[in-house]
Order: C-alpha cells, then structure tokens, then sequence
C-alpha cells in the first residue's frame, strides 16, 4: 500500500493494535493503512463531503462532526492516540481542541506547517504575507486561519501540559532533519510532534 | 433480469407469505406470552449466492409493506424503495440478494391484530399481544433462517425500520455484518410520544372504531384513522417542503372564506388520509406505533455488552431537515455506538425534504449508500 510520506511517518508513531482517532482525517488513507497493516481500530472525523465518501469506499468509520465544537461527543480516554494531521492551523478554536484530544486519549499526534519557516519571514519583510509550499494559498483564500511557528505552538503545548515526547522537524520539500537542530524554527517547513498528556486524575 | 419493465427495475415480482411459526410452536413474545401461527408476507429480489453471503435485509417503516421494489402485476407505480432496489442501483440486485418483509402487527400480508385469532375464529382486535421491537426482529431472523441465511450482509431501514435494525445489530450482532440505521432513534422523545397519542386517540374515539372490533360490525374507523395519517404525513415533511409544495395556493374550488379545503395544502392532506384508507389498518396503526414508543434501546444496563463482543459496523444517517427524529437521535445512537467501541460512520445529509428524505433520492444520500454497500460486499468477496 503506498502511503503518502507524511503519512508514513504519522504511522510510524501508532503503536500497532492502538485505538485511533484520526481528526481531520480526509479520505481515510491513514486509518485504511492503520487497520490493514497495523491491526489498529479507529474513527475518522471529517467534514468534506466528497473526503467522507472516499473513506466510506476505503472501509474507514468516519463521523461527520464539527472538530471545533463537538469533540465532547468523545467519551474520556476511549481512544488510545489522537492524530490531528495539518489541520490545527484551520480550526478556530486550537486551545480547545487540544484540551479535549487530551482528555480523550493519552498520546497525541500533531503535525503542523511552521509559519516561521525562513522563506516566510522573508517574505514578510518584503511586505507579503507567506507562501510555500506547505502554506500554497493566498491570504484571501487560505484555509489557514491560525498561524504559529513552532516556538509558540510548543509553549501552548507546555501550557495545556502535553509533554514532547518526541519532535520530528521537516524540511520545506518533507524530508526529516537532524533531530536537535537549533535552528529549527527557521529551517522547519513542518514538524511532527508525538505527545503525552498528563492526567491530573 | 426477465421480465423486467424498465431499464434499473427489478421487474415483474410477487409477494409471497410463509407461515414461520405454527400455532404448536409459536413466537414467544418480549412481554410474554405467545402469538401462533404467524404468517409473514415477504419478497426477494437479486440471487442468493452460493455462499449465502450476498443478503440484505430490508426493514419497513411504520406504514411500509414487503412491496419494496418492482412492480405487481398490472400495477402503474413500483415498490416503495424501488429508486434504491434495482439493477445498477445503490442496492444493485445484480450483486445483492434483498429480502424485505412485512411486520407483524401489519395488514398487508402478515399476521397481525385483524387476523384471525385461533382462539375465538373471529379477528384478534385489541385481544392481539402488545408487541415489542424484539418481537419484529425474532420475526425476521425466522424468515431469514427459512432463506438459508445464517448471516446478514446488511440489515437497512429508515424510521421505524431502522429502529428494527438497530435493535437486532444489539441483540444479535453474531448474525449481521453491517447495519444501517437511517432517520431513525434509539429511543422517542415526549414529543414523539404526543404525536403519537393524539394519532391513537383519533382512531379510538370514532364511533366506527367499536373497541377494536369494527371489522365484524362491517364498518371502519375512517375519519379518525385519516386525522392520524394526516397529523403524521406533517411530521413527515419540513416546514420549507410544505411552503415550496404549496406556500399559500389556494384551493382551486375555493369562493370565499369558510371552512371547506380552502387551501391547496388542505386538500393535499385530505388527499392523504383518503388513499390511506385504502391501504392500512386502525388496529396495524395502534399497535406499531406503540412499538415505538416503547423502544428505548440503550435502557438496559447490558445493551451494548453483545457488540463488544461482536462489533458490527454500523452506518448512521440523519437528514438535516428532519424533525420527526432529526440529527439529535440519529447523534444519540451515533454516541452510544461510539462509546461501545463499534466501527461508526455517521453523515447528516443535507435534504430539505424533511423525515421523507430517507425514502426520496436525495443524491449525497444515495451516494453514501452505495459506497458503503460496495465496501461491504468488497469485504466478503476479498
């Protein structure tokens, strides 16, 4: 089965028979290799009609559900991991969101294009908003209505006390870097973060 | 395809009736007690294929019948889930094996409360047992061992049929595969319950309804069994489907105001009681209504302990237009499902038709269907 990169690497992270709750998780093509290779259980949620049909086709549960209002539909800890997969810079409400993946499962994956990515700080000081690869749109039609750069996603992260248990920073082009590179806020076109809440109950 | 009279049409089919349980062993009901014999009215469409692992079974709702889809002879108009049922049709009977029945506690064919009673040689009437959803299911899990069918590829219905389907996913997840649920609920709301009362109260307060014992006295409950069908065919739209079919138009033959039909959606509910008349019965309608308003499938502390075991995978409909058991009821099973760890697919498919939708051909809809159905049979045939 031939799993686009950025999934395999997704993949790479969920322990084989997991629970899996894939947020954003669009024609299911992360969960359809979950299950088939990996022997995992797991719900997508997703909005896009034409997505929820492709998975639907591809075998994947799906439920059509607002990600930004009605995760409490979610029981506690049902769920073993909870991917959020280039979505959380569309949601409105990211705080919460990953407050309540937090309270549903005890280890998180979130990946993430990186506004602070150099190109984009260039093009800021050209007077312009972003563009690249990983953020194509323009600023009138961008899906993208939340923008961070790794540092403040990672103090929100520290904030709502999810632990990095694991950072994987890629290139513009999608290949992983080094891991420990100092620079990453700036060389990072996008990052992968594996993480574990930490439950006060 | 023999005999077929259109293009995607079954064709030509007939009902036919088998006795699934005889007064010597009969259905022991959920209340207790027992009804014998009962006889089921059924059709098949499609063919079984030799592994028996083809077979769909369809669900009707409150007013359905085993006519699902095709034509009888000599009839202008198809079977009521014929823009489904069909070659080359979400439920393509070129691949599919579809069984649907007729419920007991009906009046077209099955055993119900205007049969005979062996007891007395004349109708049951209110003597017939208060039925329960399990009774309907324990029915057509008779029917479908009489088929050779030890498991369901798919079990589907809308309403109350869907009601059925999920109460025998609960019961018996061992003996379907999927099972799809669609406008229906896990359980009636007040509201739901008054709709119905008002309906129940229509028919037993006309004279005609004689205790339930009308038939013998040869005449019907009309006007009170057309109140209830008219009350509910309003529940079955939206509001915006009532305003576009009609809006304000008035009734062709109005003069001046009084109160005759004066508008056209007046006549249009007459209408509508009057063909109803025609086809179903006032005792059929006090008792399957009841059905619903005792079904309450997630009550019992143990009423998810058998798909724990057994997973189904489940497809979960609503239509956002919906008000009889819009999205709330279809979310409600949706959650009690999801929390029991099933495989869930759950869409709120965008129809202005309101509770109808299910049986209309609302395009997102139909597509769902169809790929959740090529899926399923993609998995047996893998």
């Amino acid at each position: 089965m031939n799993l686009r990169p950025d999934l395999e690497l997704l993949a790479g992270l969920i322990p084989a028979q997991s629970r899996v709750l894939d947020l954003g998780c669009s024609s299911g093509a992360l969960l359809a290799h979950l299950m088939a290779a990996k022997n995992c259980r797991g719900t997508g949620v997703e909005i896009d009609p034409d997505a929820v049909l492709a998975a639907i086709a591809a075998g994947v549960p799906v439920i059509e559900l607002d990600i930004d209002s009605e995760l409490h539909d979610f029981a506690d800890h049902s769920y073993d991991v909870v991917v959020l997969s280039r979505t959380i810079q569309t949601i409105h409400r990211p705080f919460e969101v990953l407050q309540e993946m937090g309270r549903i499962a005890d280890r998180l994956i979130v990946s993430v294009p990186n506004f602070g990515y150099w190109r984009h700080r260039l093009r800021l000081l050209r007077g312009r908003m972003p563009m690249s690869r990983e953020i194509p749109h323009a600023w009138y039609d961008t899906p993208n209505l939340r923008h961070t750069t790794l540092v403040e996603l990672e103090e929100l992260f520290d904030r709502l006390g999810l632990t990095v248990e694991r950072r994987i920073v890629l290139s513009p082009a999608g290949t992983p870097l080094p891991s420990g590179n100092r620079f990453a806020n700036v060389v990072a076109g996008s990052a992968v973060y594996a993480l574990r809440s930490n439950h006060t109950d | 395809m023999a005999g077929s009279t259109q293009a995607g049409s079954v064709g030509l089919v007939n009902t036919q009736t088998v006795r699934l349980f005889g007064a010597d062993v009969p259905l022991e009901l959920a209340q207790g007690g027992t009804l014998g014999p009962v006889d089921v009215a059924y059709e098949t469409y499609g063919t079984l294929s030799p592994a028996a692992d083809n077979a769909v079974f369809v669900c009707h709702a409150l007013t359905g019948d085993a006519h699902a889809a095709g034509f009888h002879e000599g009839a202008k108009r198809p079977g009521w889930w014929d823009n489904l049922i069909g070659p080359g049709k979400p439920l393509d009977t070129d691949r599919f094996f579809v069984v649907s029945a007729n419920l007991i506690g009906g009046c077209q064919g099955s055993t119900g409360p205007s049969s005979t009673n062996p007891a007395t040689g004349s109708a049951y009437g209110l003597d017939f047992p208060v039925l329960m959803m399990s009774d309907l299911v324990n029915v057509h899990r008779a029917l479908m061992r009489h088929l050779g069918i030890s498991r369901l590829l798919a079990a589907l219905g809308g309403s109350l049929g869907g009601m059925q389907v999920l109460q025998w996913g609960l019961d018996h997840p061992d003996e379907i595969a999927n099972a799809l649920v669609i406008a229906a609920s896990s359980r009636l709301t007040a509201q739901n319950i008054a709709f119905s009362a008002v309906a129940r109260r229509a028919i037993m307060t006309d004279p005609n309804f004689a205790d339930g014992r009308y038939a013998e006295a040869g005449v019907n409950p009309d006007t009170g069994l057309s109140i209830a069908r008219m009350m509910a065919h309003i529940t079955y739209l939206s509001e915006d489907a009532l305003t576009e079919k009609f809006g304000r138009k008035p009734h062709p033959s109005r003069s001046h105001p009084g109160f005759g039909v004066d508008f056209a959606v007046e006549s249009y509910l007459d209408h509508q009681g009057q063909v109803f008349l025609e086809r179903f019965d006032a005792l059929s309608y006090l008792y399957l209504t009841r059905v619903m308003d005792y079904f309450d499938a997630f009550a019992s502390p143990d009423a998810l302990a058998k798909i724990s075991v057994h997973p189904v995978n489940w497809l979960v409909l609503s239509f956002a237009s919906d008000w009889r058991f819009g999205t709330d009821h279809s979310r409600r099973i949706v959650r009690n499902l999801e929390h029991a760890g099933q495989p869930v697919t759950f869409r709120e498919i965008p129809s202005a038709w309101g509770h109808d939708s299910f049986l209309l051909e609302v395009e997102p809809y139909h597509q769902t269907l169809r790929a959740f159905f090529d899926r399923a049979l993609a998995e047996v045939t893998a």
